[in-house]
């Protein structure tokens, strides 16, 4: 079947734009199944050679200085052989997987009973995420660890969703996102240190201030397309941490901004004094109060992200970042001012930023250059990658797994990278188009059929 | 007959470096009529058209768009989105252009983005679900239905764009621009691909489009159809206007018959025969 979806893939990249290609009929699959037996094990053996000629100089020989400086080497062949052998029934596991669980769009040998198991499993587990996240403080309470971070993991899904808006939806390549997220925590941080203002006061202005430089941002980069765009945005990135190191009178420099003030309960402190809020409450006070506190208060901004994701996709506004990510020409064609659409994409995104940044700021109480760095940019990117492209579940899936499966390999040191890494291929192969990759009509007559990515396109910026 | 003009083409010339692709091209369009332009491959038909539709910016001439209401449009000072959403021309293009991704249905609510940008306040009435942004969705996705049932695609309304046949893909695209409501509609190679049937299904819609009140411009190369619904032929090759005038005139005028056989036999003789 491999070789097969192969082929399909093929006939449908040569064929002339706008012509219909015909997809052959599925096969039954046993035949498909008996026809891959050779396939998988000519596929096994050339890994397996691959294997040992970039492992032969690697592992097989183990070179050292010696005491008087002299190369001291000898062979470790066993090792080698292991390896081969690893590699082997290795890709001969991931093929079967692959075909078990093949991308979407291809036909897959899952008995029907299955897929529609798997269907109703779809549907459940977004309510059913949302309940137990709701429920962590509550199960978890005593768990200082486990709190921490569902807070971290949340910050990540709304980084993702705010992302989401211009990567997914407007097909617009950002790799710059964490200079927005940069602006909203050191206007919260400046704000409130300089003038005192209230955390739900300066909220709303990290915001509208990350939307701003977001615009900025937009203005110069919107002749720009693709690769050319994401370079723009990249260099972006780095200038506002620059600048951030560098304008020591305004942001501290490379000290940071420290002492920020924590998030008030709507103006009545989590501290343990007389007027703090369990004392007001007449309970015990107690460090963990706040750190509920701030996950629910993260809780609420990345369900508001969401919900406005959500709304917006359906509205006009939405349309047309989707229809300006599946052709710009046509667009233009329609009378829809692709400038402005652009604009707003970036705009909204960065807002959402700038949110999560005045949150992080009050998190932390302390911020410094070092943690806008293009690694976050890159990490929220591939969580919207990894998700499916415009998905929202998938998103939030994605920063689970990638937030929440680096800490849990946090045992392994310095596996942790590789095992991380080969996790990512891994579900590139079998999910080329994300976790979730299909996406939801916006609207429909009578039936809301799903649409396979497959035919979405993914913007040229 | 010069007095109900929509499309007024003037001293229309475009050059790439060195090409001139369109030279002095001057040329009228009727309002509630089918105004076809033809010409052998790489003639520059394209070229107008784009130039038309904003997509070029002619190197000089002008072109000038007259509405039923006398608002009269410079189109050259115009640029890309704003010929659509000030000017009211809509088009087509040669080679499909959908939004493969979203449903057919969704593909005529992009086209109706300006309107309803307009009922959603700016989106900020739509987010909070004004009922007047909601009333005007409803009349968008009736707008979009009536069409749909116009082409026969009302049963794959929910289907991907990219799904459908190709036949079934230009309709879905003519409709999308008409969802704009133009006072223009420009279509480059409507029949292009489609099988006789097709053809034949595709004039009758044009014809219900001219009747409704839509001027029409368009480039093609099925003589049977731009003989039976044109009602004015300009006739283009290397970049200027060879012949203009009645179907059967066109038809008959020799400088035509000798562009399409220099160019190319079959289409001559494409021509000759759909006369008889």
């Amino acid at each position: 079947m491999g070789e097969r979806s192969k082929t399909e893939a093929n006939v449908k990249s040569t064929a002339p734009a706008g012509t219909r290609v015909t997809v052959p009929a599925p096969d039954l699959p046993q035949a498909s199944r008996s026809a891959g037996i050779a396939f998988i094990f000519k596929k096994a053996v050339i890994s397996a050679l691959v294997a040992l000629v970039l492992f032969s100089l690697m592992i097989g020989i183990r070179t050292e200085a010696g005491p008087t400086g002299q190369l001291i080497y000898w062979t470790r062949f066993d090792d080698l052989a292991t390896i081969v052998a690893v590699v082997f029934g290795g890709s001969i596991v991931v093929e079967l997987l692959r075909q078990w669980w093949g991308p979407i769009g291809t036909v897959r040998v899952v008995p029907p009973s299955v897929q529609s198991a798997l269907g109703l499993a779809r549907r459940a587990i977004a309510p059913l995420l949302l309940i137990f996240t709701f429920l962590v403080p509550v199960i978890f309470y005593d768990q200082r660890y486990i709190l921490d971070l569902g807070i971290l993991v949340l910050t990540y899904v709304m980084l993702g969703w705010g992302l989401n808006v211009v990567v997914g939806l407007a097909g617009l390549l950002d790799l710059g996102y964490v200079a927005f997220y940069a602006v909203g925590a050191y206007s919260y941080a400046l704000l409130s240190t300089n003038f005192g203002l209230s955390f739900w006061v300066c909220l709303p202005l990290a915001g509208i201030l990350a939307a701003f430089w977001g615009v900025l941002l937009g203005f110069p980069v919107l002749r720009l397309r693709g690769d050319y765009l994401a370079i723009v945005t990249l260099a972006f990135g780095e200038i506002i941490r620059l600048v951030i190191i560098n304008w020591q009178s305004l942001t501290g420099g490379p000290n940071g901004v420290p002492s920020i003030p924590r998030p008030s309960f709507f103006g009545i402190p989590l501290t343990p004094g007389e007027d703090g809020l369990a004392a007001r409450l007449g309970i015990e006070f107690s460090p963990t109060h706040r750190i509920v506190f701030l996950f629910y208060l993260i809780l609420a901004l990345a369900l508001l992200t969401n919900w406005v994701t959500i709304r917006l996709r359906r509205l006009p506004i939405g349309r047309a970042w989707e229809a300006l990510r599946e052709d710009e020409v046509a667009c233009r064609a329609l009378g829809i001012n692709t400038t402005t659409t652009k604009l707003t994409a970036f705009a909204t995104g960065a807002m959402f930023g700038g949110f999560a940044g005045a949150f992080f700021a009050t998190r932390q109480g302390f911020i410094s250059p070092e943690s806008f760095t293009f690694q976050e940019s890159a990490l929220v990117l591939a969580i919207v990658v990894l998700g499916g492209m415009g998905s929202q579940l998938g998103v939030a899936l994605a920063a689970l797994t990638l937030i929440g499966g680096f800490e849990l390999f946090r045992g392994f040191d310095q596996y942790r990278m590789l095992v991380f890494g080969m996790a990512m291929v891994l579900l590139m192969i079998w999910r080329p188009r994300g976790l979730i990759g299909h996406r939801a009509p916006t609207v429909f007559l009578r039936q809301s059929k799903a649409i396979s990515s497959e035919l979405a396109r993914e913007g040229r910026g | 007959m010069s007095g109900d003009t929509i499309l007024n083409v003037k001293d229309l010339t475009m050059r790439f470096g060195g090409v001139v692709a369109v030279n002095d091209l001057s040329f009228l369009a009727e309002r509630h009529k089918i105004t076809a332009l033809i010409g052998p491959n790489g003639a520059g038909k394209t070229t107008v058209f784009n130039c038309i539709t904003g997509f070029y910016k002619p190197t000089s001439g002008a072109m000038r768009l007259t509405h039923g209401d006398g608002r009269i449009i410079q189109l050259e000072r115009l640029n890309d989105f704003r010929i659509s959403k000030q000017a009211k021309v809509a088009r087509t293009f040669q080679n499909i252009r959908l939004f493969p991704g979203m449903t057919a249905l969704e593909n005529l609510m992009v086209a109706q983005h300006n309107a309803l940008m307009l009922a959603s306040g700016l989106t900020f009435l739509g987010l909070i679900g004004a009922p007047s942004y909601r009333a005007a969705e409803k009349h968008a996705i009736d707008q979009a239905k009536q069409w749909l049932d116009r082409i026969g695609l009302l049963e794959r309304a929910d289907e991907a764009a990219g799904n459908l046949a190709y036949g079934d893909q230009r309709r879905l695209e003519i409709a999308r621009a008409m969802c704009t409501e133009p006072a223009l509609l420009c279509l480059d190679e409507p029949a292009a691909g489609l099988n006789a049937r097709e053809s034949a299904g595709l004039s009758e819609l044009l014809l219900s489009i001219r009747s409704e009140g839509t001027s029409i411009l368009l480039i093609e190369h099925d003589m049977s159809v731009v003989m039976e619904i044109s009602d004015h032929i300009v006739v283009m090759d290397y970049g200027v206007k060879i012949a203009e005038g009645a179907p059967q005139a066109v038809r008959d005028d020799p400088k035509v018959v000798a562009a399409y056989l220099g160019a190319d036999e079959e289409e001559a003789i494409a021509v000759m025969e759909s006369g008889t």
